[in-house]
């Protein structure tokens, strides 16, 4: 990743120089939150620390997990699929920022169906999770794919039984295609499933949905991967069906007004362009304007700048979505501006 | 009686060993004393921890939060009333599969089996109650419950889904996940609890009574019912309590296969959901103050129903010693 922007170069020049005196000084940050970027958080961690000795102590306790941690102060920073409204930040006096970028896909367990082959559009999926479509070999489903051999089944809707962030992703795009659904269940991090069994986390909702024949699920785009999973091919707002791929993530993705978005609260669900997936998502980091302790909260904004600069492959390999440059760019801007030491002067770039 | 023994105890004594025995004897009534009455402020603890957690959903929903079969996080209203459903009925079914079993197991065991095989059944038996409960859950969610869906539930729901009241029991969708499952993984797990305790209970029945018995010419059903279970009850009834006590906490079993859905189930199949499992799922992510405390209201109606349990065991433990003093 290139950064033009002076600054940062500079910073991480400083940032080099000093590793070796700051990991003497804080060797371990402690951060608790969402389980969707855990994976690549944990891939970061483990190279992180084999260069700098700094350990990076991630616990995926969910995004609403992070959010209670952070606010409780009990970890140095909190992760969040949700991003928070800017009066919440506000009144805890916290700082949010993208760190990478994912998409929600809804998967099925329909025999004979390949990959990416049953094409659904958001009206029709709406009406799936309200338990108004109930057969897969309904009038709606058929219309969209005419080609396929759809079973005379029963549906087993899928859903998440805990509060998490793939569910507020995944409501906020049903609430803004279907009117039905905004009027009903809603948009949350858990709302109330008119139908169907709930799993526990991205895992549990993907191993219902392998178990459960002619069931429709949804997960975070790695765990359909990793799990082998039938995905759908889902209509966007241009109106093109669109497969899930990183490049169409990406396409979401560059839609976001990050810079005209107060505290990065930024929703990329049913977003504008020919090949952007309708359910992409940023997932967020939550740290203290004023920290506790100014030297801890240094090293995580180091670790972070780091992941920004050297993690993007990492990122591209677990299949994320890795920060565009000029996000990055004000991400470090607003370190700059925001997160101040005890006598107010600003902890980034790092000072000798 | 007992100054009776200690007197000759005590005059063998040499004096100074008695007044060290004595502040012994003082030193560890203390200890004992406060180790039960820690418990009992436990109790209080966590009685009163609930409550004042709870009362913000208690004083918004009332009474309505037992009867109220809503749960949503995004208008912030809240009702008990499926999580008691699923929990209440998940244990009945559990209870009603797992007492005659275990019963069974632990007369054959004691009174019938031939010797070389008791301890071969004890064995696993124990080893069963020392499996942990996501070991369960695991294998009901990847092998029983496709097992089920596979093969029982659509030949329950072909058999009896038509029928008046055995249709209840056996309807909906035969997808392997549902009360019915986490019914009977329950009845499995609580089985070697139960099994154990009434072991235990019939073997110290002097053979002395049951010998009588049989040289009366009583049959070994007669043995059973007349001589080892009037002996027994306080014991089989504990261990029958102790079971349910544990299919109405268990956790991470029933997560696995209820479904965790907030639906009163419209037959035994369909999903459902147990005070337990909604604790284990929700807690950590519950944003807001009414949905902590309507999760909290949750655990403390577990624990009055667990309460109400005990007091039901004592009372029919009560009834049963009064009907023997006539």
């Amino acid at each position: 990743m290139r950064l033009s922007f002076s600054k940062t170069l500079i910073t991480a020049v400083a940032a080099l120089s000093i590793w070796g005196s700051a990991s003497a000084a804080v060797d371990q940050i402690n951060g608790a939150g969402a389980t969707f970027p855990y994976p690549v958080y944990s891939k970061w961690a483990q190279a992180y620390q084999k260069k700098t000795g700094v350990r990076f102590n991630y616990q995926a306790i969910g995004s609403g997990g992070g959010i209670k941690q952070i606010e409780a102060k009990t970890v140095d920073f909190g992760a969040s699929d949700a991003p928070l409204k800017k009066d919440e930040l506000d009144k805890y006096g916290l700082l949010q920022f993208p760190m990478v970028m994912g998409g929600v896909v809804p998967v099925v367990h329909l025999k004979g169906i390949q990959p990416g082959k049953l094409r659904l559009d958001g009206k029709t999926l709406a009406e799936i999770y309200a338990g108004k479509i109930t057969k897969w070999n309904a009038p709606a489903i058929k219309k969209l794919n005419p080609n396929l051999n759809l079973p005379n089944t029963d549906i087993t809707v899928v859903h998440r039984s805990d509060g998490s962030g793939t569910t507020w992703n995944f409501t906020s795009y049903l609430t803004k295609v279907s009117e039905m659904w905004a009027k009903g269940p809603g948009h949350a991090k858990a709302v109330a499933w008119p139908t169907g069994v709930g799993g526990k986390g991205n895992q549990g909702v993907a191993s219902y949905v392998n178990r459960i024949k002619n069931s429709i699920g949804y997960v975070e785009y790695a765990y359909a991967l990793q799990n082998k999973m039938t995905y759908v091919s889902l209509k966007n707002k241009a109106g093109n069906f669109v497969q899930p791929t990183a490049a169409n993530f990406q396409a979401a993705a560059a839609n976001a007004d990050w810079a005209n978005a107060p505290g990065f609260y930024v929703v990329l669900t049913d977003q504008p362009g020919a090949k952007s997936w309708p359910i992409t998502a940023a997932t967020y980091i939550l740290m203290y304007k004023k920290p506790q302790h100014p030297k801890t909260a240094q090293a995580v904004l180091k670790f972070f700048d780091w992941a920004y600069e050297n993690g993007d492959k990492m990122a591209a390999d677990l299949d994320y979505v890795p920060m565009p440059d000029s996000a990055v760019k004000l991400v470090h801007d607003k370190w700059h501006s925001q997160i101040k030491g005890d006598n107010g002067q600003p902890l980034w770039p790092v000072q000798q | 009686m007992s100054d009776m023994t200690a007197n000759p105890d005590e005059q063998r004594l040499a004096p100074e060993r008695r007044a060290v025995g004595a502040l012994g004897d003082r030193i560890f009534h203390g200890v004992t004393a406060a180790s039960a009455l820690l418990v009992l402020a436990l109790i209080a603890g966590i009685a009163v921890s609930l409550v004042i957690g709870a009362w913000p959903a208690l004083a918004k929903f009332g009474f309505g939060f037992l009867t109220s079969s809503q749960w949503n996080p995004v208008t912030d209203d809240f009702g008990a009333l499926v999580a008691i459903f699923g929990t209440l009925v998940s244990s009945a079914l559990a209870m009603a599969i797992a007492v005659p079993v275990s019963f069974g197991i632990a007369l054959f065991v004691t009174e019938l089996s031939p010797v070389w095989l008791r301890r071969p059944i004890s064995t696993a038996i124990e080893l069963l109650a020392a499996i942990p409960s996501i070991i369960y859950g695991m294998w009901g969610l990847f092998v029983f419950a496709p097992f089920l869906s596979d093969n029982v539930q659509p030949w329950l729901n072909d058999a009896f889904g038509d029928l008046p009241i055995l249709g209840y029991l056996f309807s909906g969708p035969p997808i392997g996940i549902g009360v019915f499952t986490a019914g009977l993984v329950l009845a499995i797990m609580v089985i070697p609890f139960i099994t154990a305790v009434m072991r235990d209970t019939f073997e110290v029945v002097p053979p002395v009574l049951k010998e009588s018995s049989y040289a009366l010419g009583a049959t070994t059903w007669e043995v059973v019912r007349s001589v080892i279970l009037p002996y027994t009850k306080t014991g089989v009834i504990g261990g029958i309590m102790l079971g349910l006590g544990r299919a109405l906490g268990e956790t991470m079993a029933v997560t696995f296969v209820i479904g965790n859905a907030h639906n009163i189930p419209n037959g035994l199949f369909y999903p459902g959901n147990s005070i337990a499992a909604t604790l284990a799922n929700e807690f950590t992510e519950a944003s807001g103050g009414m949905y902590t405390s309507a999760l909290i209201a949750l655990g403390l109606v577990l624990f009055v129903i667990t309460l109400i349990v005990l007091v039901l065991a004592r009372l029919l433990l009560l009834q049963l010693s009064n009907q023997e003093g006539r």
